[in-house]
């Protein structure tokens, strides 16, 4: 229920709700669309990425000297967990082909299809297998199916989408295989939403030029992680699975190859060397991060690992500068800050309007754009609400959606969001949400090419830990695909190699070196990365854990 | 006195958006004043702590001071590793609910599940038929259901859960699938079960059983599949990948939109 004081917002945002169903009617756009102009103007001056002091030089490393994400580079620059001088590299404690590290879509992905390659299997996991941003997905997943669609459009789309910045070569990769992986998916069980002559129902995201997003009610995620888990998990022969056992450094053979990893088990707190002739990292984002301190849409785990073990073994990293917010994040009630309400909310009509009920932005901006205006409306105009927590936001004005589809609509086809308000007793079919953008994706990361090859031989990157797919902007519903098509590419590029690698002697130099080069930047820090889990203990319970030794968020 | 305490560490939260805007005094105290923060006491696995009033109880958890390493995913309602079970005050009932997205009440006496011990039998799902068959084989001791509706009590979505047992039962796959689709495999349905029975696994097989066999297939898919095996895009995208970032922009920017339609 909303607090007594937002209730005369909420009067102005029904007083005007008639006239802007009308506007939505005619099916014009309700409000003018930004010229580029216009779009620079609000992105430069208040996009988070553009923040004076958004961004900052990383001092050490493959991107030494270029600008990063402040909390980027604070990852970056911090030191190991361990102590490598402590680990015997000759009697590692599990030997397998390949060593897969993150349990999201991207690394179950993976797994199925390096096993159909002849290739054994570790998935080392941080939470449970499947406790990871692919289970969150409501939306839905691009692909280039219909007749009027083709993947050359897909790729022009993602491309712009993209800013121009994205690699050629993975967005054809991205939008070619497409279409395989709708149909692999089929095979595996997943339910597409269909249209009656069984073709699959698509519908338009921001960016698309053409109805290209496949879903499945608004549990698209769930329901493609659960089946890729159950998958992965009819196969306990060749795929290892081992949870609560996040990998906390890689492992290099002495020709500079990448030959598995330390795993730390959460639980009992030891730490183990698995060897592997390859090795894939799938650990997803880094919304947990909590940068310039935003509320997330990301899971518990989001804390961008793998960027941090690859980094120091050498590889590189690619646009570290961008982060994505996606425009609408709860920020009411609090328990739920930063929940996504997904684009489709806006795509079905609904629209963000000020504290005064007014429409101040078209919906349907990309998410850089809409995100930047939603900003500028709360912190420069003063027409946010504010929250009791001290959070601001504007009105998402659901209930235009059941004036314009008929009532029952949200239930139907929202009904996880619909769900997630009830329970705090706001009824999204009568009353609108509160939001604000929220930290939403990680659009850089390692390096990769289209067969997932960074520039360490013998390590892999699939989905949303590597960098270059989407660019500086990824567009909805990419990403799922992301991690479907590199997922198998990672999974039979890194098969074929193991088959015919044979590792040197292990080490764990790099990790040694990287704390020399920490050393000579002069940088002094008590960071600890990677962070593995975010920390929320409150600060008054933190002081009088006398005994603890805090080793970055863990004891 | 504890009031206060409370809302210092509030404060301190690194969860809260600093990039908000600048507050005066004067908004600060009015909101003080129009929402204090109010505490409430709730038994955490038998110890008592104090915790403000509109926790979850994910939130309340972190606020006594544990770090959670099991029973937390997603926290938003959608992977089911946060089952906790609990009691009320005066309250004869055993409750159940995801800790991510229940609110704590006074009195409240809780304790979260680590894991669910469940079984999931192995399968090759291009050797199951989609009837009734593969129920048998697998999970036979659905059969046992008792119809005593306490699964579908116990489901935080509210799902019809005995329903979708008995559908099993009948074999019937569509509603199996269609019943159980919001499913988080949280497992606290299992745990009440006096048949002992994983009813979310079983869900899940329904599903994929569905995907794979029931679900009507795509033709434009396997025209565009066809399409892509045979070279037909190569040439174009051979252009587009050697095009200029000018000549790209053009073609972006004056490509046409498909309506939207429903
Ligand atoms: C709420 C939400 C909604 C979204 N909606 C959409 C959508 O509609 N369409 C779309 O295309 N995209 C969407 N996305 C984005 C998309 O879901 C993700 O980008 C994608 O699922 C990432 O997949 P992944 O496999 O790379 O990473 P994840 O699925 O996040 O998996 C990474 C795994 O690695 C584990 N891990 C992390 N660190 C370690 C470590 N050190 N050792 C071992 N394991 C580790 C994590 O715990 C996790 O299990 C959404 C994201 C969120 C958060
Ligand atoms: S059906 Fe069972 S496992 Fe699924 S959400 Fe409900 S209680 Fe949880
Ligand atoms: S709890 Fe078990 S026995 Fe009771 S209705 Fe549900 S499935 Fe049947
Ligand atoms: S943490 Fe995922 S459902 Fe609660």
């Amino acid at each position: 229920m909303y607090p007594e004081y937002m209730r005369p917002s909420l009067k102005k945002v029904e007083e005007t709700r008639p006239r802007r169903l009308e506007l939505q009617k005619s099916g014009k756009p309700v409000f003018p669309p930004m010229t580029a102009q216009e779009r620079e103007e609000v992105l430069k001056k208040f996009h988070p990425d553009y923040r004076p002091d958004a961004l900052r030089q990383v001092r050490i490393g493959p991107n030494k000297g270029e600008l990063m994400t402040r909390e980027v580079a604070d990852l970056l620059e911090s030191h190991t967990r361990i102590d490598p001088t402590k680990f015997d590299l000759s009697r590692p404690d599990f030997e397998t082909d390949i060593l897969i590290i993150g349990g999201g879509g991207a690394g179950c992905a993976a797994a199925i299809i390096a096993r159909q390659h002849g290739a054994k299997s570790i998935i080392s996991t941080k939470l449970r297998l499947g406790d990871a941003n692919s289970m969150m997905s409501q939306g839905g997943m691009q692909a280039a199916v219909t007749p009027q669609d083709s993947p050359t459009r897909h790729y022009l789309d993602a491309i712009g989408g993209g800013h121009f910045d994205n690699k050629p070569e993975l967005v054809r990769a991205l939008t070619e295989d497409g279409p395989e992986v709708v149909k692999w998916l089929e095979d595996l069980g997943v339910i597409w939403d269909k249209r009656p002559d069984g073709n699959n129902y698509v519908l338009h995201g921001g960016g698309t030029s053409r109805r290209r997003m496949h879903s499945c009610r608004d549990y698209t995620g769930a329901i493609i992680m659960r089946t890729l888990m159950d998958e992965v998990r009819n196969h306990p022969e060749d795929i290892t699975v081992m949870e609560f056992m996040p990998t906390v450094e890689l492992i290099m053979d002495h020709h500079g190859r990448c030959a598995g990893g330390i795993l730390y088990n959460l639980e009992t707190e030891e730490y183990f060397i698995v060897k592997a002739k390859a090795t894939i990292i799938a650990t997803g984002g880094f919304g947990r991060l909590h940068i310039r301190g935003f509320d997330t849409t990301n899971h518990y785990g989001a804390t961008g690992d793998g960027l941090i073990i690859a980094y120091r073994a050498g590889a590189k990293l690619l646009y570290m500068d961008s982060v994505q917010y996606h425009p609408t994040g709860a920020v009411f009630p609090e328990q739920i800050a930063g929940f996504l309400i997904t684009e489709k909310i806006r795509g079905a009509g609904g629209q963000p309007v000020n504290r005064h009920g007014e429409l101040f932005v078209f919906p349907k901006e990309p998410r850089d754009v809409e995100s930047a205006a939603i900003i500028r409306e709360c912190l420069e105009r003063k027409n946010g609400i504010e929250t009791p927590s001290g959070r601001v936001g504007v009105w998402l004005d659901s209930p235009l959606i059941e004036m314009l589809h008929g009532e029952g609509y949200i239930a139907k086809n929202f009904p996880a969001m619909y769900r997630q308000f009830i329970r705090y007793g706001i009824d999204i079919t009568k009353e609108p949400m509160l939001t604000y953008p929220s930290l939403h994706y990680q659009n850089g990361g390692i390096e990769i090419n289209e067969r997932c090859e960074t520039n360490i031989p013998g390590l892999y990157v699939a989905g949303e830990a590597s960098g270059g797919v989407h660019g500086r902007n990824r567009l909805m519903g990419n990403s799922v695909l992301d991690y479907n098509v590199f997922g198998r590419r990672a999974g039979k590029y890194a098969a074929e190699y193991a088959k015919n690698v044979k590792l040197g002697r292990l080490t764990l130099d790099h990790v040694l070196n990287y704390e020399k080069e920490l050393k000579r930047a002069g940088i002094k820090t008590d960071r600890i990365a990677p962070i593995l889990l975010p920390l929320y203990t409150p600060e008054e319970v933190r002081k009088r854990q006398l005994t603890a030794k805090y080793e970055g968020t863990l004891r | 006195m504890s009031q206060k305490i409370a809302k210092k560490k509030m404060a301190k939260n690194p969860h809260l958006a600093v990039e908000t805007a600048p507050r005066t005094k004067a908004m600060e105290k009015e909101e003080v004043a129009a929402v204090p923060t109010k505490m409430v006491t709730v038994y955490i696995m038998g110890k008592a702590y104090k915790v403000p009033a509109e926790s979850t109880i994910m939130g309340a958890i972190e606020y006594a001071g544990y770090q959670i390493k099991r029973g937390a995913g997603c926290r938003e309602g959608f992977c089911g590793a946060c089952a906790t079970v609990y009691r009320l005050p005066g309250d004869f009932k055993i409750y159940t609910g995801l800790a991510c997205t229940t609110l704590v009440q006074d009195g409240m006496w809780l304790s979260q599940l680590p894991s669910i011990p469940a079984h999931k039998p192995v399968y090759d799902l291009e050797k199951l038929k989609p009837d009734i068959t593969a129920f048998q084989q697998l999970y036979p001791e659905i059969f046992r259901c008792v119809a005593c509706n306490t699964c579908t009590k116990a489901c935080p979505q509210n799902l019809q859960v005995m329903d979708y047992i008995q559908a099993a039962i009948r074999g019937d796959i569509e509603k199996v699938m269609d019943l159980s689709f919001d499913c988080l495999c949280c497992g606290l349905c299992s745990i009440r079960c006096p048949a002992e029975i994983v009813h979310y696994n079983v869900g899940l097989l329904a599903k994929r059983l569905y995907g794979r066999y029931l679900s009507p297939r795509s033709q434009e898919l396997e025209l565009r599949l066809q399409e892509i095996r045979s070279g037909k895009y190569d040439k174009e995208y051979r252009k587009l990948i050697k095009m200029s970032r000018e000549d790209l922009k053009k073609l972006y920017y004056a490509r046409d939109i498909e309506e939207e339609k429903e």
